[in-house]
């Protein structure tokens, strides 16, 4: 019997999820375009005083960012779930929990970085200074993969049952206001002229927290999910 | 050898049955039956390790397979009801990212070679999506064939297969077991597979 490796595991599950992506543009391109649009319509709303979206705009931005990034956790492992893969998936012979943070970066990659893609022509939209839009990104990277990471523990808890979509909004907006509080403090600190180092910091702390507990938690809950 | 100690098996307030005991052999074959709702697809998803058994436990040479999960699974294809089958991916692509994402080595020609003798030659490029119920079982079984494991656990592996695919099954498992291969198979119908070891375990009894 040959020894099953793990790396070309990992790789194929990425490359499959980016495939199956690629082959249902539309799911993808629903989680952008609801970002899009959200973000566009606040100057239709508001008014187009450049003050007042300014001073909005870190905010908006980062809410519009985690409800898009909260409406494409349903496809998580839904489709996957419906088709039986998710049960050989879990019948590999690899850890779980590494093969789980594979499909999380897949997901990340067709649902989270377009956002961060596509933030500055937002933030000039909404008036924000280059300053700030670098900033924005910034943030963006860094929260968005915790969104997905914390996302994917709701996303597996809720795989199979009726209504899981407003369960799964349920579980994890509280996980997800901290991730709001400080990505869009540091692009208003930043607009104010101060530092965003702290905000930063522990941005980067909840990714480096999540991206360490979030599979092993989301493999528990696959495995209590399919029992 | 997988060998059962006295499984319970529960689902909701309902008990499906409890106390089974048994042991399979390398050789052998395991005619699973009982009624509908009698607890066939929930015996053999815990024999998976899919589902945890309420009491008892189901040991692999010897050693709890909640153990050894990783070792069991490199051992066990399991087919179910869904034959976990991307309708938009293609036959082959289906059956060579499921032998890459168990780590196994893929060679491009046993795969085609599978797919062939699953009577699917010439639609191996084509989406799953678009092919027929039956077509698709064939995709799903032809992991059976790309991909060697010792134990096969199969549920309803008969469903929507034409005369020629039912033949065509029965052979593959016979000649599974005859190479010293497990198998655990549940089926409504009469199964006739020409193999000598068969053991029958009626859950209704």
């Amino acid at each position: 019997m040959t020894e099953p490796s793990l790396i070309t595991a990992c790789r194929s599950m990425l490359a499959r999820d980016l495939v199956l992506a690629m082959r249902r543009r539309a799911d993808v391109l629903t989680t952008l375009i609801f970002f899009l649009i959200v973000v566009s319509l606040f100057p239709l709303g508001v008014g187009p005083e450049i003050d007042i979206l300014r001073e909005i705009a870190p905010g908006v931005i980062w809410v519009a960012a985690l409800l898009a990034s909260m409406l494409s956790l349903g496809r998580l492992f839904s489709d996957d779930y419906q088709d039986g893969t998710l049960e050989q998936i879990l019948l590999l012979p690899h850890p779980l929990a590494i093969i789980v943070l594979n499909k999380v970066v897949a997901h990340w990659l067709v649902s989270g970085l377009p956002l961060v893609i596509f933030s500055p022509l937002l933030g000039m939209q909404l008036g924000l200074n280059a300053e700030s839009i670098g900033i924005l990104m910034v943030t963006l990277i860094l929260g968005t993969p915790v969104l997905s990471l914390l996302g994917s523990v709701g996303a597996a808890l809720t795989v199979g049952l009726r209504g899981g979509g407003v369960l799964v909004s349920l579980l994890v907006l509280p996980l997800y206001i901290p991730v709001l509080i400080f990505g869009a403090g540091a692009v208003e600190s930043a607009a104010a002229g101060l530092g965003v180092e702290a905000h930063m910091s522990l941005l980067g702390a909840f990714l480096a927290m999540s991206m360490v507990m979030a599979p092993w938690a989301t493999a528990a809950a696959l495995r209590i999910s399919l029992d | 050898m997988l060998e059962v100690r006295d499984l319970e098996c529960v689902r909701g307030d309902h008990r499906l049955f409890r106390g089974l005991n048994f042991t399979l052999h390398a050789g052998e074959l395991l005619h699973l039956r009982g009624s509908n709702g009698s607890g066939k697809t929930s015996l053999l998803r815990t024999l998976c390790g899919l589902m945890a058994p309420a009491d008892g436990q189901v040991l692999w040479r010897g050693k709890n397979i909640r153990a050894i999960r990783d070792e069991f699974f490199n051992q066990l294809i399991y087919l179910g009801h869904l034959g976990a089958i991307k309708g938009e991916l293609t036959a082959l692509e289906n059956l060579r990212l499921a032998g890459q994402m168990a780590g196994l080595p893929g060679e491009e020609d046993s795969l085609l070679n599978a797919i062939a003798k699953m009577g699917l030659a010439g639609r191996e490029d084509l989406p799953t999506k678009v092919l027929s119920a039956g077509q698709k079982r064939r995709v799903a079984l032809a992991r059976l064939l790309a991909h060697k494991a010792k134990l096969w656990v199969l549920d309803e592996p008969f469903n929507a297969l034409d005369v020629k695919a039912v033949d065509l099954l029965k052979t593959l498992i016979a000649e599974h077991v005859r190479e010293d291969g497990m198998v655990i198979l549940t089926t409504h119908q009469e199964v006739e597979i020409d193999t000598g070891k068969i053991r029958h375990i009626n859950l209704d009894a």
